[in-house]
């Protein structure tokens, strides 16, 4: 598996992927960036650091994750065959975990001993907190004080896990703030901390690192599709927030010219209105959490508050490959609503009895409309980054499923 | 030619003295009311002024310039506001070196070119933009050194030597030289680590080289005064405005009460 962590030579030695990428530091920070770009550069080609690794996502995480048809899914969706690939039944119950897992092992390779991490729906504070466990380290969980209270299942189980989690109270009260939050523990503490960041974004080399641990994904099931039906897919379909689930699933496939690489935005409650996370529909570059590439930003460059219903997806930038892979034409990037990921999250749970995260119900939803485009001759690849316990209250809410106004704690759509 | 900046400090250094360099974000509390409250900074003994661009991602900072750069932004401060505010305090004290400190992005948005050109328009001497390392400012300090304009950058404790003589190189009027690894904020003793950095600063380089993070009353900027050319003062300037809770009167006052506290300790090394 670990063959995957010496892909293709994108990005150039300074980090850039075209005009995007980089490294937008604090000088207080440059020997620890430094410190990981060097040990993770040296890991990647250490057979026992990879064999480590391998041996974890096979024994712990229980890779390789199936590839499974969903016929009465694809009925709704023009009648193109779609396959899921299950990331959602990894431990810990999304692909956060395979990046988690690798950056433990440098963590621990750096002679560190503290983790710090931030998180949206939880899922990769969950992960994280996971690994810390496993690996004996101390962990502090940044969330936003608005997630906290929508992914307040991931909260517990963090702290299950003995992670500290710290409710962000700053902005807007959510990921990017969280990730705010997190560079200010990390500047201060940065002797015996790292910062496990979660996605493709941030300084070099986090979104290059951050990239190879989730190139598994693309690499199994593109193998396991050509195995399934005997050809490459027609698309790849795939949600993106900061982009790595994403760029996990495209990365294998982007030397194949045929396979068409859509990535599913948050649309919120439309691209037209303020209240959206559709950075690479309406963004434009500029410099968020130490990386050029797409911000929703103002005309004087200060960050435009992002929304969506999916935390994980509620973030106003992206990871800079996914800027330069849009730049490019090689992927495409749609914009899906809030209301078409809700509808889609409840198609795939009562037509295979998989309940979906509401970030991965993006891609759903943009299979749907991406499968009635192409029709029944074709064959999409979806990635169902993760499963969808942890958004059972926002869920219940939306689709009015608790039996009572007090269960519901809230208001009922 | 010598900078506004270099000339500012080569004045301090003259009477045997620290600078004293205050800090206050513009728009704060309201773009009129924060200019006065810098012109109180210089008017209470401050050689320097940076001026901080408000942004809604500072990362740098802790929690009291947070909330300043909050309030102004809730207020509707805009770039343009920051130049009134340099232009303004420039035109009030032209003996004075009038920074701006902020963030990349505002500067990378407004266009490079354009920021430089409309600042040293406005009077202002230079710029301190702390999450622009020295690899990715060439175009900046380009555009900076053609309009008359310092790049002041920043070290940190974690600077290897190595590391220092790169940043020291590039940059012009002075080093920012970090007392404490962390973000901006009062602490109750300014770090060990500033007077072994500025040491090894003073190793890489003839520039100035000035202390900030962390540093609050005069008997610490008469400590830091001992061994470094510049003292900085941001936290502690903010949290007397925030402290006089709308009143103005009381503010400005305030402000220039410890202004003239510390400008008295920087003369006391």
């Amino acid at each position: 598996m670990s063959e995957n962590l010496t892909g293709p030579q994108v990005p150039d030695a300074r980090g850039y992927f075209g005009a995007y990428g980089g490294r937008f530091i604090p000088e207080a920070l440059v020997a620890a960036v430094e410190q990981v770009a060097d040990e993770y550069e040296k890991a990647k080609h250490d057979p026992a650091f990879t064999a480590e690794l391998d041996l974890l996502l096979k024994d712990y995480t229980g890779r390789p994750s199936p590839l499974t048809d969903v016929h009465r899914f694809s009925a709704e969706a023009g009648g193109a065959r779609v396959l899921l690939k299950r990331e959602d039944l990894n431990h810990t119950g999304s692909h956060k975990i395979n990046n988690v897992l690798g950056q433990a092992l440098l963590t621990r390779r750096m002679g560190k001993t503290r983790i710090i991490a931030e998180t949206g729906a939880g899922q990769h504070g969950v992960a994280t907190a996971t690994a810390c466990a496993l690996f004996g380290f101390d962990c502090t969980i940044y969330m936003g004080e608005v997630d906290t209270e929508r992914q307040a299942l991931n909260v517990a189980r963090m702290r299950m896990l003995g992670a500290e989690v710290v409710a962000v109270k700053s902005g807007s009260r959510t990921l990017k703030d969280a990730i705010n939050e997190a560079f200010r523990d990390w500047v201060a503490n940065v002797d015996n901390t790292h910062y496990l960041f979660g996605t493709v974004a941030g300084p070099h080399p986090f979104p290059a690192m951050v990239r190879d641990f989730h190139r598994v994904i693309g690499v199994e099931a593109r193998a396991q599709v050509i195995e399934r039906t005997g050809k490459l897919p027609d698309a790849v379909v795939a949600c993106v927030g900061g982009g790595s689930n994403a760029i996990g699933i495209f990365h294998e496939f982007i030397p194949d010219a045929g396979v068409r690489l859509i990535g599913c935005e948050a649309a919120g409650e439309g691209v037209d209105t303020a209240r959206h996370a559709a950075t690479l529909t309406k963004g434009e570059p500029g410099v968020l959490h130490g990386a050029r590439s797409y911000v929703l930003q103002d005309e004087d460059g200060q960050t435009i508050e992002s929304h969506s219903i999916s935390a994980g997806l509620d973030y106003p930038g992206i990871g800079p490959e996914h800027a330069w892979l849009k730049d490019t034409g090689r992927a495409e990037y749609r914009p899906v609503t809030d209301d078409e990921a809700m509808l889609a999250l409840r198609l795939l749970s009562r037509t295979e009895g998989i309940i979906p995260a509401i970030e991965s119900a993006h891609a759903l939803a943009g299979a749907l409309v991406l499968g009635r485009e192409l029709g029944p001759d074709a064959t999409l690849l979806v990635n169902l980054s993760g499963r969808g316990d942890k958004d059972m209250h926002t869920a219940a809410q939306y689709f009015g499923l608790y039996d009572t106004a007090a269960a519901a704690q809230g208001e009922t759509r | 030619m010598t900078s506004k900046l270099s000339g500012v400090l080569a004045a301090a250094a003259a009477e045997n003295r620290a600078a004293l360099i205050g800090y206050l974000p513009a728009g704060f509390p309201t773009v009129d009311g924060g200019i006065r409250a810098v012109n109180a900074l210089l008017e209470g003994g401050c050689d320097i002024v940076e001026v901080g661009l408000p942004h809604s991602d500072p990362v740098l900072d802790g929690p009291t310039i947070q909330t300043a750069d909050d309030i102004a932004l809730r207020g509707g401060v805009r770039i343009k506001d920051v130049l009134r505010t340099v232009q303004e305090v420039s035109g009030a004290h032209p003996e004075a070196a009038v920074l701006v400190m902020t963030y990349w992005n505002p500067v990378d948005r407004y266009g490079t070119a354009r920021f430089a050109a409309d600042l040293a328009a406005a009077g202002g001497a230079g710029v301190i933009l702390p999450d622009l390392p020295v690899e990715e400012s060439e175009a900046w300090r380009a555009a900076a050194a053609e309009h008359g304009l310092d790049t002041v950058f920043v070290v940190a404790p974690s600077s290897r030597d190595k590391r220092l003589a790169e940043v020291t190189a590039a940059g012009s009027g002075f080093v920012y030289a970090a007392a404490v690894m962390g973000v901006t904020g009062s602490r109750a003793q300014v770090g060990e680590l500033a007077e072994d950095l500025v040491a090894r600063t003073r190793a890489a380089t003839d520039l100035p080289v000035c202390v900030g993070l962390g540093v609050s009353t005069a008997a610490q900027a008469a400590q830091v005064a001992g061994f470094a050319d510049g003292v900085i003062v941001g936290s502690a300037f903010v949290q007397r405005i925030l402290d006089a809770d709308g009143d103005e009167r009381l503010a400005l006052a305030a402000v220039r009460e410890l202004a003239a506290d510390l400008a008295e300790g920087v003369r006391r090394r």
